[in-house]
């Protein structure tokens, strides 16, 4: 556990600071300075402070070495002139204090020791002046003392009896010859306690120098880049406010530098696009007002032409034959232009974009019952539908679906050449408040390959030369694909010749619900499979015969 | 008697074919070419209905509207070549009983204005108790007490239609049917508007409704006995 959890924090830590540092320049250019004005700092810091602190123990370790010569030719002096133990006891207790540095200074101490290679009896008492432990000497420094002759010097912990308190210090020793006892080791202590006090001075004075220093050079930094990045940020801002639609934003231009420059260009080109769109805007309120005004002036006469013909329908039967047919011929065209008028007005009203959906919520199981039994006396075959038992409710303009799936079912009325015609609706398994779906299978002359995606086209027919038996304006699907456009849902097609063909119309149950699937298939392969029905796939031993008598079985 | 039918409309071709059409249904249609004479034509020859178009030279229809509105309540039935959804609730909201979206078939009109004429002719003597207020059938008063009420026809049959049967509720599609005399599928803002304006009129808080009261995702249905 804890060995996956450190690193998990670490990428969590990683991820908290990759965000800000991705995404802001300054942050980026004001880091990069502080570290590497770090770096440099704690290079020439760490140079200055071993150059210093080698200088102080060099200046302390001359003068300590010549007091210590001089302390002890001195004392070897004064041990010569004594022969007896009591006069050389008084002779030890009167000179350590002495050798040691006068009272209040404690700038060098001593400590007198038996050498370790002395076996005469012990008649001088192994002393030190100033408190000075004896455990201060090491001893490895002994062994050598008392092994040469030579002075010794070793860096120590000074100890004091009596206290817990060291100090850092250079002991250095030589051997004495004393009168009667032997030989003794006389170290000089010299506690470098002010050296050090010093050092932690300019230690301190170094740390905290380099850190003012690197926070100055970030303050240098950070200063420098918001005088290129505001105005980019403010760039940034100012094309964000266009974008969402405040067109009237400029940036602010002062000076003559390059930003300067960058913000004049940002001017004239939101300036362009201002006008460019003020200009489609106009377009745009021209067309609908057109749109208007053409519905007014066309419908008007029509209703007119309208009337007058239905008032010579009624009396057809007192008519010749042939006047009586062109006044059947006049009724029925009238329709058929009435219905594309209609569609032409209604794919311009959706083109100028001032379409407003009528959202409600509405079980479109209801809807689709309405609309095939609507279409059923149209039907020349079966006409099913198929519908969930739970609701399949959504949030739709139920005037335009209703207009989507009639067209649906009438279109597959006129192809389906009397073939069965099944209608379903559906809602998602998994989640039936993401999408509902309801689609129309027929089983007639299907589309040719990349037909699919033609037949929602304006104007556009599967076959020129098949004669209509419904009618239509040619705009239906194409309107009818709007119309699902607008309530941000799927109309998919698939077909192929002989084996029918699937419009499939796919919703999201409201509003700002996105779509990512269908609960309906749109191919029948995929059919198959979504109903658990056999599905076959074709091996060398299965006979395509056979294979294909169940896949129409499967269907049927 | 004939029934008199004012058609207002600056198209004098359609006029002149409205006038053919319901000459021989059996109306008696005056005709009218713009909205500055339509208030003048009105008053002269007191009109038992009016066919109106939106879109008139001068005053528009609109406003011609809710000028016969402001003096009698007699059924207004607006042509339109618009199907825009503000065009038409403006229409409604003006005072308009009923809309007719042009091209229409001649048959459609007559059935429309035939409606509008029934009237509640065929009821016989009867009081009502919506709310707080009883409905004289046959006198076509309302009243509160003993303050009277007035109200267009149509407002009057809506009002009678959900006083009738307290007990249900009727869904837009119902009354569009009853007061309206659609027998396919109407436009069921025809009866929202209308249901604004009948609280307007009788309620003592059109905000909360007391005597019309709407049931969410149905209708609307009489309020209980005050």
């Amino acid at each position: 556990m804890n060995a996956f959890s450190a690193p998990t924090g670490l990428r969590r830590l990683g991820s908290l600071l990759a965000r800000p540092w991705r995404r802001s320049l300054q942050l980026r250019v004001v880091a990069t300075t502080m570290l590497l004005g770090m770096v440099v700092i704690v290079v020439l810091g760490g140079l200055l402070y071993t150059r210093i602190r080698d200088g102080l123990v060099q200046d302390r370790l001359v003068t300590a070495r010549s007091e210590a010569t001089r302390g002890v030719r001195d004392a070897q002096a004064r041990f010569d002139t004594v022969t007896d133990p009591d006069s050389l006891n008084v002779l030890v207790n009167d000179l350590l204090p002495r050798l040691a540095s006068p009272e209040g200074d404690r700038s060098r101490d001593v400590v007198l020791m038996r050498a370790l290679t002395n076996d005469r009896p012990a008649v001088v008492p192994e002393l030190s002046s100033g408190d000075v432990a004896g455990s201060t000497i090491p001893a490895s420094l002994r062994r050598r003392v008392t092994s040469s002759s030579q002075q010794q010097q070793e860096f120590v912990r000074v100890r004091y009896s009596g206290s817990s308190e060291t100090k850092p210090g250079v002991a250095i020793g030589s051997t004495v010859t004393l009168p009667v006892a032997g030989t003794y080791e006389l170290y000089f202590v010299f506690p470098m306690d002010r050296e050090q006090a010093t050092l932690d001075l300019v230690r301190r004075t170094l740390l905290g120098g380099g850190i003012a220093l690197v926070l100055l050079v970030g303050a240098v930094a950070y200063v420098v880049t918001r005088q290129v990045v505001s105005p980019v940020r403010h760039a940034a801002a100012v094309a964000h406010r266009l974008s969402s639609g405040r067109l009237q934003e400029r940036m602010r231009v002062r000076g003559e530098d390059d930003l300067a420059k960058l913000a004049a260009s940002f001017n004239t080109m939101a300036a362009s696009l201002q006008a460019q769109i003020a200009q489609l805007e106009n377009l745009s309120r021209v067309q609908q007002r057109f749109v208007s005004d053409v519905s007014h002036e066309l419908r008007t006469p029509l209703t007119t032409i309208r009337m007058a013909a239905d008032v010579l329908h009624e009396s057809r039967a007192e008519f010749d034959p042939a006047i009586a047919r062109s006044v059947e011929l006049l009724a029925t065209q009238l329709d058929r232009f009435e219905s594309l008028l209609g569609d032409l007005l209604e794919i311009s009203r959706i083109d100028a974009g001032g379409e407003l959906l009528d959202l409600e919520p509405v079980d479109l199981r209801d809807l689709a019952g309405r609309v095939v039994d609507a279409a059923k006396p149209l039907a020349q075959g079966v006409l099913d539908l198929h519908v969930p038992t739970h609701e399949c409710v959504a949030q739709v303009d139920s005037r335009r679906i209703e207009r989507v799936l009639r067209n649906l079912v009438v279109n597959a009325i006129e192809h389906s050449n009397g073939k069965p015609i099944l209608v379903r609706v559906a809602t998602d398994d998994e989640d039936p408040h993401a999408a509902v779906a309801i689609s129309v299978r027929d089983h007639g002359v299907g589309l040719r390959p990349g037909e699919a995606a033609l037949v929602f086209n304006r104007f556009w027919r599967a076959d020129p030369s098949r004669a209509r038996t419904i009618g239509g304006s040619g705009l239906g699907l194409a309107i009818s694909s709007e119309d699902v456009r607008l309530h941000g849902g799927w109309l998919q097609a698939w077909g192929e010749p002989g084996e029918g063909s699937c419009f499939r119309m796919t919703l999201p149950t409201g509003p700002g619900v996105e779509l990512s699937a269908s609960p309906l298939p749109l191919a029948p392969q995929q059919e198959d499979m979504g109903v658990g029905a056999p599905y076959l796939r074709i091996s060398p031993r299965t006979a395509p015969d056979v294979v294909r008598q169940e896949r129409r079985a499967g269907r049927a | 008697m004939k029934a008199r039918v004012l058609v207002v409309d600056d198209d004098t071709a359609l006029a002149e074919m409205l006038g053919i059409v319901l000459r021989g249904e059996g109306f008696d249609p005056v005709h009218c070419a713009d909205g500055e004479s339509a208030m003048v034509a009105f008053r002269e020859t007191r009109p038992d209905l009016v066919l109106l178009d939106v879109m008139l030279p001068g005053l528009d229809g609109i406003e011609v509207c809710r000028r016969i509105r402001s003096e009698s309540g007699i059924p207004i039935v607006m042509l339109t070549a618009k199907t825009d959804t503000v065009d038409v609730v403006v229409g409604l909201e003006s005072g308009a009983d009923d809309y007719v979206v042009k091209p229409f078939k001649p048959k459609e009109l007559v059935a429309r204005i035939r409606a509008r004429l029934r009237g509640s002719a065929d009821t016989g003597p009867e009081r009502l108790q919506i709310g707080d207020l009883s409905i004289d059938v046959a006198g076509h008063t309302v009243s509160r007490g003993d303050q009277a009420i007035s109200l267009t026809p149509l407002e009057f049959e809506l009002l009678v239609a959900l006083a009738r049967k307290p007990w249900q509720v009727f869904s837009r599609e119902v009354l569009l049917e009853q007061v309206w005399g659609y027998r396919h599928a109407g436009d069921t803002r025809l009866v929202n508007v209308h249901v604004q304006r009948l609280r307007s009129k009788i309620e003592r808080d059109p905000e909360r409704p007391e005597v019309v009261v709407t049931v969410r995702g149905v209708g609307y249905k009489a309020g209980p006995r005050g």
